[in-house]
Order: C-alpha cells, then sequence, then structure tokens
C-alpha cells in the first residue's frame, strides 16, 4: 500500500542549467525556513516541555520525501510507503506510530505533523515536525511507563490520519486527542503550534519555488543532494579505513531487572560505502527501553557529525544516502518486533553516538570525544494542587558534555540541539515543589587533559504528596574516557525522607509515592576525560578548584597536590605524585571504561549502588517472537 | 535663546548637532573622535558647534546623547570585576545557564562556552529562601552574608551583584543583603535583581543584574567624566542619554542602570531614521545598518520602533527593553570562502574586522570580502574616491577574490557578484525576522539604509523585500546624532501581576495602573519635564493562560470594566492571530505585566534644507566607471554627493560618492534627491506612477 498524490498538473520538471550562488541561496532558503518554524513553534506552544525545553524538530523535504534541511531524518518516505489514502494540497497528517514511520519517530509521544506542498496544482515537497507530547494517555502520567510490555500501554496510538482535509480541520479526531490525555489543553495548544510551524514551512516552499521559479528550485535540489554526496564521499573516503573495527557500550538495564544491553556497531568501508553494522547487539527488551530506529535517521545525525568539521554551513539533506549502509538486526532493541515498548527510547538515541564516537575514533583516536552526556534523563512529579487540581511535572535533566579535543566538557549542558532547561521560578511558580538547589557536582566530570563536564545536581523538596517516575541511565556502567581521559561519575538518586532516612532509588522507576516534606536528590552524570590527567596544566586544575569544580581531593586524581586553605599548588608534591602516579598506571590506556568485565562490574553492583545487579538478556534467537510481529 | 545639542561618537568622528530650540535652527560639526579620552572629542565638538552658530556655550540647556561605552565594555571584555551573591544551592546559575549549546545536533563538539561575567570564584552563597509566592521560607542567615561580603573584600572586586532565587516576589532578602554587605565593602556598587529587573527566571534576572555591574563603574565614570566637563562651560544643562528602548533618561539614572544602555548607539541611528524617514514623509520604515561586521535592521510601524523586552549583544541575552535590532554576522569586512568538500560559497560570519580589514585596504589583509567583491564590481569606484583618508586597491581585492573564482570555476566578476548575493541574502534573513516573522509584509515599509555600507546593498535588497522607496539618508554619523536630538525622554513603570480574566478584580487592576501613572509622573519630573509636556500611556502584557510569551497590549483605563473588558480580550485575540496565524477559543486570558510609560513631547527639529535644482544631476557629475551590477557590465555615472541639488534625479546605473559611504542606483531605477537630502531611490516603474 501507498499513498496516491492528487495532482491536478503532472508537468515533469524540467532540469535547467543553475550558476553555483543560486544552489547556495535555496539551501540558505531551507535553512531560513526551519529557523523560523522553531520561532513560531517556541512562542505558540504550552506545555513547558515543548516551550521551555523546546522538544520539537522541523524538517523540510523535497516531493519524493527526501530530507532537504532538518536533524532527524525524514519521515515523509514511510509515511509515503505506509498511508493507504489520497494525498491533496491542504491535507495535513498527523501519525505518532513508530511503527508505521519505520522509526522516524520512535516512541507515541512524539507527535509528527506532515503537510504537502503544493504549488499550482503539482506537488514540490513536504513539511514536517514532530514535537514531544507531555501526556497521550497510557498506563503512567507522562506515558512512559518503564513496566509497559507493548505500545498500547503507553498512550494512544494514532494511525496516519488526515487531522486536516482539504484545510479542514476534522474536529472529531481532535476530540479523540484530547479526551485520551491527562492534560488535553496542552495537547490543543501544541497541536496548535505544530500545524503552524509545518505550514510555515509548507509556505517557505512555496514561496521559494515562486521565486526562484520551480525548474529552477528543483534544479538547485539536485544540485544540493549531489553537493552532499560528494561532500561526504570525501569525509567517508579520509574518516573511515577499510579495515573493520567494532565499540560495545551499553544501556545499564531496562528498569524491569534486565541488563545491560550491548549495543555493538562495527564499522568499515568497500569503496565509497561506508558500513555501520549493529550485529552481536542484544535482544529487545521485554519492557520499553527499546528504540525502533529508522536507518535513515541514523545517516542524517552521523552524516551531521562526520562533515560538521569540514564545512559547518552545510544544510546534510539526504544525498549520501547510497553511501552509508546501515544494518540494525531484527529483533535486537535497536529493531523490535511490533508492537514492543518504546516510550523509554532515549537512552539508547543517546548511547549510540557514544558507540559511533567510540568505532570511529578508533582509527583516528586524536578526533575523537569521550563518552558524552547520552540520554536526556526525565523526571515526572504528579499529583493534586491543595485546590484539588491535577498537576503534572515533566523535566528533562542535564549533564556532563565530554573531555573533547578542542577542550573540557563543559557542565550540565545538553548534547541535543535546542534543548534547554526550565527555570526553577517557573517550576515554583507552578508545581508544589521548592527546589533546594541546582548545581554542577564537583569530580563528576572525568580527570583527562581535557576535563569531562560536570553533572548535575538537583534537589526538590516536595510541598504535596503524589507520584514520581526516573527515566536515568549510566547508574551501572560509567561514561569513558579516551585517549588516556578516566571515566566520569555515574547517576545516583536518592528519596530523603522526613525522618533523615534516605531510600536509593532506581535509575528507572514509576508510581514511586512521595510524600509532603520528603526530598528526591536527583544527580546526574559527568562526561569522560579526554587525555592525560597528568598533562593537564597545574594552572588549570587550581583553577578548577577555586572554581568548585574540582574538589582538593579531586585534584590528586590528577596528580595534583592543592593547598585547601591558601588555594596554591605545591609544585614539587605534584611533580613526585605524578611521578608515582605514572608509575603505577603504566602507559594511559587507549580508553577507561570505570570496569574490565561485565561480570567484575555486575559483582560489585549491589555494594556499589545500593541496588541488585540486573541480569543480562537473552540472546536474538532465544527470544521468542510475539505471534502478531510485523 | 536656549538651544540643545544632540552628540554621537563613532569610531572616527564625533558628530554634533545644535538646536535653537525657539526656531528648530541647526548648525552641525565634526571634530574627529578620541577613543582615549572620548569628552574630550565631545567637547570639541560642542566648543566648534558653539562658535559656528555664533553662542555661547552657557545658553545650551541640554545635551543628549546615544554612547557605546556600555556595548564595547561587554563585546571585548573590558567590564568590572563583579562578585556574585546568590542563593544556597544556586551557585552555578551563570555556569550551568539554560543547559543549551547553540548550533545543529554535535555543535557540543566544538562549542565553546564564554566565561560568565561574575566568575564562580567571586560567586557567594548566602542562606535564605523565598518561595515564589513571596513568603520567607527559611528566614536570611546574616552571618553568612557577612562571611560572604569579608570573603569578598579580599578579592578585588569592581563591582557585586546580588540575586536570590524568587526576589521578583520578594526583595526584602535582597535589600538586606545590600545593607549589610555596603557596611563592608563600602565603594562598591551594588545592583540587586529585584531593582534592575523584577521578573521571574532566574538565570535570565541574574545575566541582566550581573550585565548592569559588569558595565557599570565604565559607564559611571564616562558619564560623570562627561557631565563635570559639561557643567563647567555649560553651567546649567542637562545631560540625558539614549537608552536601548529609544527613549532618554537622565545621566544618574543612566549611571545606575546602565544595562539599559547596551544598544544605545544603534538606537540611535534607528531614531535618527525615524526622523528622516518622517522628513521625507514615511513613517512606515524598516531600518537597515551595515557596518564592517554585521547588519542591523529593525521595524519601525507609524513612526514607533517595535520593542523587545530583552537585549542581545554578542553571545549574550539580558531582560532589558530595545528597540528590537536584529543583527545578523555580514558587513563589509566579512569573509567569503569555499569549503573543500562542499565547494559551496560561504560569507561570514568571520569577519576580517577593522584590522587587517579588507584586501582592498591595503593593511595586509588578504582574505577575500564583500568590500573586496565590490571593488571588484566596480560598486566601489577606486579611481572617482572623493577626499575619504583610504584608497582602495583594486589590483589587491582582485586577488583576494580570484581565490574565490578559482575554488567555483568562475570568472572573478561573477565570484565578486556571487560573493554580494549571499550576503545579501544573510541580510534578507534578519529583515524578515522583524518583518513578515512578526506579520508584517515588507511590501508596505521603506527601506532606510545606512552605515558605511548600507546604501551600496540597499537597492538590492529593495528588490528582494520589494520594500519601496530605499530612503539613503546623508552621512550616517549625523543620522545618529539627529537621533539623539529628536527623541523624548522615557520612563516606564512595570509590575508583575499575573491574573486570569476570569476572576480578575478590574477595580485592583485600575488602582495598580494609577500608582503605575504616578510613579511615572514622579520621574518625569525629576527629569524636569513640565507636567504639561508629559504623555502617559498604559499597556497590559497579556496571554493565553498557559502560555509563557505575552503579546503587550495597550489599554485605556476606561477598558477595564467588566463589561468592557471584552474589547481587551479581543484586541489580544486579533494580535495573537496576526502573530502566530491562530486563536485559542478555549483557555482564559491571562496578564502577566501591567505597565505605564511616560513620554515628553516629542522635541522638533527642522531639516537643513538643500538649495533646489532643476532635476539635472549633471553638476554633481564625477565620471563613470565600468561596473559589473547584477551580472552585466555597465558604465554608470558617478555623482559627488556634496554637489547634489534637491529635486536632481538620478537614473539608474550610477554611483553616487559621500566622505563615509557610497550608493548604488542599479538599472531601471531611480534616485531624488528630496527637499532635505535624502536619495529616494524607486523601480523606474514606480517612480514615474507616483510622479505622474
Amino acid at each position: 500500500m501507498s499513498a496516491t498524490v492528487i495532482e491536478t498538473n503532472t508537468a515533469p520538471f524540467t532540469p535547467v542549467e543553475l550558476d553555483p550562488i543560486t544552489v547556495d541561496l535555496v539551501e540558505k532558503g531551507f535553512e531560513n525556513a526551519l529557523h523560523r518554524m522553531n520561532a513560531l513553534i517556541f512562542r505558540v506552544s504550552m506545555s513547558p516541555l515543548m516551550r521551555e525545553q523546546r522538544d520539537s524538530f522541523p524538517i523540510l523535504t523535497d516531493r519524493n520525501g527526501a530530507q532537504m534541511a532538518g536533524q532527524f531524518g525524514s519521515p515523509v518516505q514511510s509515511f509515503l510507503d505506509n498511508y493507504e489514502g489520497t494525498v491533496e494540497e491542504g491535507d495535513i497528517f498527523l501519525t505518532n506510530d513508530p511503527y508505521v514511520t519505520q522509526g522516524a519517530i520512535s516512541h507515541l509521544n512524539d507527535w509528527l505533523i506532515v503537510v504537502p506542498a503544493f504549488l499550482d496544482g503539482r506537488l514540490i515537497g513536504w513539511s514536517a515536525i514532530f514535537g514531544h507530547q507531555t501526556d497521550i494517555g497510557g498506563t503512567v502520567p507522562g506515558s512512559m511507563p518503564i513496566a509497559a510490555s507493548s505500545l498500547f500501554e503507553e498512550g494512544l496510538v494514532i494511525p496516519i490520519v488526515k487531522l486536516y482535509s482539504k484545510g479542514e480541520e476534522q474536529k472529531d479526531i481532535v476530540k479523540i486527542l484530547l479526551g485520551n490525555s491527562r492534560t488535553p489543553h496542552w495537547i490543543r495548544a501544541d497541536l496548535n503550534a505544530l500545524v503552524s510551524g509545518a505550514r510555515l514551512g509548507r509556505n517557505a516552499i512555496v514561496e521559494m519555488a515562486t521565486r526562484f521559479g520551480v525548474d529552477e528550485f528543483y534544479s538547485a535540489i539536485d544540485a544540493l543532494k549531489k553537493r552532499c554526496h560528494s561532500a561526504m564521499q570525501q569525509v567517508i573516503r579520509t574518516l573511515i579505513p577499510e579495515e573493520k573495527a567494532t565499540f560495545e557500550d551499553y544501556l545499564c538495564d531496562d528498569g524491569m531487572g534486565t541488563g545491560p544491553y550491548k549495543l555493538r556497531c562495527t564499522v568499515w568501508r568497500e569503496g565509497d560505502v561506508a558500513h555501520f553494522d549493529f550485529e552481536g547487539t542484544d535482544a529487545q527488551s521485554a519492557a520499553s527501553i527499546n528504540l525502533p530506529y529508522n536507518p535513515q535517521m541514523f545517516r542524517m545525525l552521523t552524516g551531521q557529525l562526520l562533515v560538521f568539521v569540514f564545512d559547518p554551513g552545510i544544510v546534510v539533506n539526504d544525498g549520501f544516502r547510497d553511501l552509508m549502509e546501515v544494518s540494525f538486526p531484527k529483533g535486537s532493541w535497536l529493531n523490535p518486533h511490533y508492537p514492543a515498548a518504546s516510550s523509554g527510547r532515549t537512552h539508547g538515541l543517546g548511547r549510540i553516538f557514544d558507540v559511533v564516537s567510540g568505532v570511529l575514533g578508533q582509527s583516528k583516536p586524536e578526533y575523537m570525544c569521550a563518552a558524552g552526556f547520552s540520554s536526556s534523563p526525565h523526571f515526572v512529579f504528579s499529583g493534586k494542587h491543595d485546590n484539588g487540581e491535577d498537576f503534572l511535572l515533566f523535566q528533562v535533566a542535564f549533564g556532563g558534555i565530554p573531555g573533547r579535543p578542542v577542550g573540557d566538557g563543559v557542565d550540565c549542558h545538553s548534547v541535543w540541539p535546542k534543548f534547554r532547561n526550565m527555570p526553577n521560578e517557573y517550576v515554583e511558580a507552578h508545581f508544589p515543589v521548592v527546589v533546594e538547589n541546582y548545581e554542577t557536582i564537583p569530580d563528576s566530570g572525568g580527570p583527562g587533559l581535557h576535563r569531562g563536564g560536570n553533572g548535575l545536581r538537583v534537589t526538590y523538596r516536595f510541598l504535596e504528596g503524589g507520584e514520581i517516575s526516573l527515566h536515568d541511565d549510566r547508574w551501572l556502567t560509567y561514561p569513558w574516557g579516551v585517549n588516556g581521559g578516566v571515566a566520569a561519575a555515574r547517576s545516583e538518586k536518592h528519596l530523603v525522607k522526613a525522618d533523615g532516612s534516605s531510600i536509593p532509588l532506581p535509575s528507572k522507576c514509576d508510581g514511586v509515592a512521595v510524600e509532603k516534606g520528603d526530598l528526591l536528590v536527583f544527580a546526574t552524570w559527568g562526561g569522560g576525560g579526554w587525555g592525560d590527567p597528568f598533562n593537564r596544566p597545574t594552572a588549570a586544575v587550581l583553577e578548577d578548584v577555586r572554581r568548585g569544580s574540582v574538589t582538593v581531593a579531586g585534584a590528586r586524581r590528577y596528580g595534583v597536590v592543592v593547598d585547601g586553605e591558601a588555594l596554591t599548588v605545591d609544585e614539587e608534591a605534584t611533580a613526585r605524585l605524578r611521578e608515582s602516579m605514572r608509575a603505577e598506571r603504566g602507559e594511559a590506556p587507549w580508553i577507561d571504561r570505570g570496569f574490565d568485565t561485565v561480570e567484575e562490574l555486575l559483582a560489585r553492583c549491589e555494594d556499589e549502588t545500593g541496588h541488585p545487579a540486573p541480569t543480562p538478556p537473552p540472546a536474538i534467537d532465544e527470544l521468542a517472537v510475539p505471534a502478531n510481529a510485523g | 535663546m536656549s538651544y540643545r545639542i544632540g552628540v554621537d561618537v563613532g569610531g572616527t568622528f564625533t558628530d554634533v548637532l545644535l538646536i535653537e530650540s525657539g526656531t528648530s535652527k541647526l548648525t552641525a560639526a565634526k571634530v574627529p573622535s578620541t577613543p582615549k579620552d572620548l569628552t574630550s572629542g565631545v567637547m570639541a565638538g560642542i566648543t566648534k558647534a558653539c562658535q559656528e552658530a555664533g553662542i555661547t556655550p552657557s545658553e545650551v540647556t541640554h545635551v543628549l546623547h546615544g554612547t557605546t561605552v556600555a556595548t564595547n565594555a561587554v563585546l571585548t571584555g573590558g567590564g568590572a570585576r563583579v562578585g556574585l551573591i546568590v542563593t544556597k544551592g544556586f551557585r552555578d546559575v551563570l555556569q550551568i545557564a539554560r543547559s543549551h549549546v547553540p548550533g545543529d545536533y554535535g555543535a557540543w563538539v566544538v562549542y565553546k562556552k564564554s566565561d560568565p561575567m561574575a566568575p564562580a570564584e567571586l560567586t557567594f552563597e548566602v542562606d535564605e529562601r523565598v518561595t515564589a509566592h513571596g513568603e520567607v521560607l527559611r528566614p536570611l542567615d546574616e552571618d553568612s552574608v557577612l562571611a560572604a561580603a569579608r570573603a569578598l573584600r579580599d578579592k578585588d572586586i569592581e563591582a557585586l551583584t546580588i540575586c536570590l532565587i524568587n526576589s521578583y516576589a520578594y526583595n526584602g532578602h535582597e535589600r538586606r543583603v545590600r545593607e549589610l554587605v555596603a557596611d563592608v565593602l563600602p565603594s562598591i556598587p551594588i545592583s540587586i535583581s529585584s531593582e534592575v529587573v523584577p521578573e521571574m527566571q532566574e538565570y535570565e534576572r541574574t545575566l541582566t543584574t550581573v550585565a548592569n555591574s559588569y558595565v557599570h563603574p565604565v559607564v559611571q565614570h564616562y558619564i560623570e567624566d562627561l557631565e563635570r566637563e559639561l557643567k563647567s562651560t555649560m553651567s546649567d544643562v542637562q545631560l540625558r542619554i539614549l537608552k536601548s528602548d529609544g527613549g532618554l533618561v537622565g545621566a544618574d539614572r543612566a549611571a545606575n542602570y546602565p544595562v539599559n544602555l547596551l544598544m544605545s548607539g544603534p538606537a540611535g541611528g534607528v531614531a535618527g531614521a525615524v526622523w528622516v524617514a518622517e522628513q521625507a514623509g514615511y513613517r512606515d520604515i524598516i531600518t537597515f545598518d551595515v557596518g564592517g561586521t554585521s547588519t542591523d535592521v529593525a521595524l519601525v510601524q507609524d513612526g514607533k520602533p517595535q520593542l523587545r523586552r530583552e537585549t542581545m549583544i554578542g553571545d549574550v541575552s539580558v531582560r532589558a527593553s530595545s528597540i528590537d535590532v536584529r543583527t545578523v554576522g555580514a558587513g563589509g569586512g566579512s569573509i567569503a570562502s569555499v569549503p573543500e568538500v562542499t565547494k559551496a560559497l560561504r560569507v561570514g560570519p568571520q569577519s576580517a574586522g577593522a584590522e587587517p580589514g579588507p584586501a582592498a585596504y591595503g593593511r595586509g589583509g588578504t582574505e577575500p570580502t564583500v568590500t573586496d567583491a565590490n571593488v571588484v564590481l566596480g560598486a566601489l569606484p577606486t579611481d572617482t574616491r572623493l577626499g575619504g583618508e583610504m584608497r582602495l586597491d583594486r589590483d589587491a581585492a582582485v586577488a583576494a577574490v580570484s581565490k574565490i573564482a578559482e575554488a567555483l570555476d568562475l570568472s572573478v566578476e561573477d565570484a565578486a557578484a556571487g560573493i554580494i548575493d549571499i550576503v545579501n541574502e544573510n541580510m534578507y534573513g534578519a529583515l524578515r525576522l522583524v518583518s513578515l516573522e512578526q506579520g508584517y509584509d515588507p511590501k508596505d515599509f521603506a527601506l532606510v539604509a545606512f552605515g558605511g555600507a548600507g546604501p551600496l546593498h540597499a537597492n538590492a535588497i529593495g528588490k528582494l523585500l520589494r520594500s519601496w522607496p530605499v530612503i539613503i539618508p546623508r552621512s550616517p554619523g549625523v543620522l545618529c546624532a539627529y537621533g539623539d536630538v529628536t527623541t523624548r525622554v522615557r520612563q516606564e513603570s512595570s509590575r508583575t501581576f499575573v491574573r486570569q480574566f476570569a476572576t480578575v478584580d478590574l477595580g485592583e487592576v485600575r488602582e495598580v495602573f494609577t500608582g503605575l501613572q504616578a510613579l511615572v509622573r514622579k520621574a518625569l519630573d525629576s527629569e524636569g519635564v513640565p507636567a504639561d509636556q508629559q504623555q502617559i500611556a498604559i499597556e497590559a502584557d497579556i496571554r493565553y493562560s498557559g502560555q509563557s510569551d505575552a503579546i503587550t497590549v495597550p489599554v485605556t483605563m476606561a477598558e477595564l470594566t467588566p463589561e468592557t473588558i471584552g474589547e481587551v480580550r479581543e484586541r489580544f485575540d486579533q494580535m495573537h492571530e496576526h502573530l502566530n496565524t491562530f486563536r485559542m477559543d478555549t483557555l482564559d486570558h491571562e496578564f502577566l505585566n501591567l505597565r505605564a510609560i511616560g513620554l515628553s513631547d516629542p522635541m522638533t527639529a527642522a531639516a537643513e534644507a538643500l538649495p533646489e535644482g532643476d532635476g539635472d544631476p549633471s553638476g554633481a557629475r564625477v565620471g563613470e566607471v565600468d561596473a559589473y551590477l547584477e551580472r552585466v557590465w555597465t558604465r554608470p555615472t558617478v555623482y559627488d554627493r556634496s554637489r547634489l541639488r534637491a529635486g536632481d534625479r538620478l537614473v539608474g546605473p550610477a554611483i553616487v560618492q559621500e566622505m563615509d559611504s557610497t550608493t548604488v542606483i542599479l538599472a531601471d531605477h531611480v534616485g531624488v534627491v528630496d527637499r532635505v537630502g535624502n536619495i529616494i531611490i524607486n523601480p523606474q516603474a514606480r517612480e514615474e506612477a507616483t510622479s505622474a
């Protein structure tokens, strides 16, 4: 099945000769349109998640759905392949189904709007946006139930539907959407925001085609794709060796006692084609950490990372599709069978980039970064205000950017574009909490020539009882350091009761009851260190101590002896300490994972974290495939 | 007789305009700027203007001045060493910021965060806590304040910021901390956040207050110095400073809240453009100010520049009202490059700056810049250069642009034309932001171009935007001085007042407004504005309940009744629809801030009229040059602007030169010199239709 596009004008596009400048102007036009779409959404969305944290992402494509601008890969091709029905001018489509979109969106909370752009009766492109809706029903507030064993427990599943048909809003559909959420007013406003943004993108495509001429516009699109293809060809030849390299990292657990889940990637080049093969990745989870992942999304994100250093001005498009072969083994948590739950896929989405950095870095370690803040931990607090009104606080937390070739990692920041934190004063004005502290965690960044960024510690005091959910990772495995850099500190969470007792909370949990007056200590993880910490200038270590980023004790991990009173470096003692620490360590390892084997890590898990060790998942072929697997 | 004076201090020249208050008669003077001691250049300019007008300085009652002192302190990192006192648990507020890494995916790999204006080692915590509703949760621990103050005493700080959590709701703790610290650090200027910007959001409030502290000493020093010098020759003179929002404020207040001056310079340009355009008969304009490294644009509707509640400078964004000036890193010095892997042509944001500058300046620059491209094209003629201090080296420009031509396999002139197209497109992006993105169609606006390079690009930009006419005022420095001397004293007072329409007591709203109006009147009184020259307006920031951004809606006291509040609601809905494409029927409306704005009556100044000509510009003709305009070789006539007469008709292609800028008029366009010396450019067909 596939979509039927109704065009009243079926004239083919005629390729025309273009000067290179027009090509640049069209590229810039796509880029400007994305900025404008973003600006509009921020202005009018209403849920704190979309408007303060900016969890929404626009995409513009050509008429075949090939991405011309955006971040996360085009969802339009899978839409065209899987929508049974007509596409007409004025239609606006909505879906949130990760399986129908083949992973272009990967959990139900992300709602995808797709708008065709017509000019003179001809389809000339597509505008799309997906954004995270705070609550879409399901078994827990925030709609990300850790224990979910299928999609159907995670909230309303919206097949591809026409939200607008020939310009008319389908009000009955909207009623269904609003009727399935704990926060219907946010759904309404944010849906408006997404639709307005997508329409703006459509108008931008039409404006460009009108301004330059539709044949010129299409010729420019072809030229942009060719340009991206040849750029990526050179980049791949430069960066990716023919010899195979493999790297592994882990998701710590699935919140239901299974883990760690291996993520394994092997990379090599054959001719111009780079192969990314995830064979060896562990089986899908019976719970919700699965990530139905779209290979095209992987291409776009990885392609951006690769080409970025060579031309930061480029707007990466779909032109290089044939230069990257990507394979996610069926039945693995990267390519689970329908209808596996996937609401907790954020950890996998982030962790993939640690793995890509690790696998590509083996041939060019000087260009690679250490392991970073490869997730977007969530915190959900729900209950009733004293006036009986429901509240639902949903926050994303931030952590350490890793040590990088260019320098230290930044403390408590985001590796995802656009994301930003919610002002604490805003949180306190609208939700029954007092934020007791919001601070960096000294020494949590991995030591290195370039220090890893520190993690974030937030302490919430609850002013009303209610329930909380946590979604975090890296509580068991460490953010690794590279090129001699040391692994960073892991995450941890505690609930401190009125009597002073402190209960360690698992990294992933739902439905934890909290009482008025309880404290939640939410500590994220740091970024790994980069380069040999014993080579870090003592002045830089001292400055970190003065700024409170590193403690006096922490400075010793750099082999630096700091007088805690005078805040000065004892250079002589430092030289001696560094000498003996160097001798003890030997040659700096390429990677420091913070553990030797998974078995060893699991053996010390309970002692170190207060949580029982998880059980490793079964192999893919041992997994029973559900009867209705697609 | 009494006189007032406007002063603009530019990088090269200080411009002074002297206006006789009764007749509005005007005298202009230009003197070299004195960067090491700006005041002496200002005084020299004032002396010269007074001499030329034949008056004694003591007859001057007001000196009105836009200044970039605060701006430069931020841009060059030359501000004060600032200490910071925060609530316990929040010492990293500036370090964490909003956790945001600017740019696309992967930008974090190369992101370099600039150091905070108040470094972590000078940040101290005090134990206290206030809730979002203004209640004291934990009383202020005064010992912790004294400990912080004593620690700061040994740190050689030059200014101090106090910003406590939720102080926008209750500022008693901040004020008490100030009292206690002032005893320990008596000579340090202290800014407290609840006075500088009493608004929610701790990072933005801290940053804004720290920015105030950061520029405080340098601004205070400059203003005090200037005031002392002025008073030495003009005993009764009042010094007023132009704020970022385009209003004037007394010297004392300017020195205490210098964060409001960060965009004083650009505000002067916009204010001048507004005035000049009005002289030409246009009240709806878009300003287009192109300098060496950046382009500033702003939208003016009905003579009023659009304002916004933040000021952006470099990578710092603070909460202070400013004229909504959008800046892009595209100017005469922007460098063109062709990355090896994409063979795409990129222009900016890197700039050759003043040193070494474009290759054509012959100061050692070799990178191809926008100015070099204009030289290659002949838009900046090298043979007919007028008295300006700089000769342009065409060979150097050609050599630089050739690098681009080779990389793109284009002729050198097509490469140059490409550079101009790309930089124009970057400027066009900023112009769209202030117009289309705010719901305004640029077709309804005239484009006023200034700055060293604005008039070079303006005709082409006018074509992209379809904004006509394009107005080219006379020299940029004079324009800013016009702005200084024609703006009004502006005072505003606001209060955060979050109430939903459904449950609000409108009597209480009117009471708050009455209080705000009284405050504004008092402030205008203290600025010496007579009561009969005060204009007070009220406005409310309104949003749909649950939104974060509000829209500023003008209101009247009479509307604030249960029977008539529907009119305010409808006005907001219309504005929301205009701006955001939809309205919401299911949500209630909510007041966020109430504000009173006081203005003095507008000042008048008569523009200096040009002698009337007969329409034929040939008396100003300098010669002809070869120029490659819009990818065609043509032979535009070159004119000397100082010899043009009112009514002269310049048929494109033509190039008009003056000391500090050059105007290009494209083929099929006509520039007409108006009564006061503006060049008014229109497409030929439009010009004939309007003049017929």
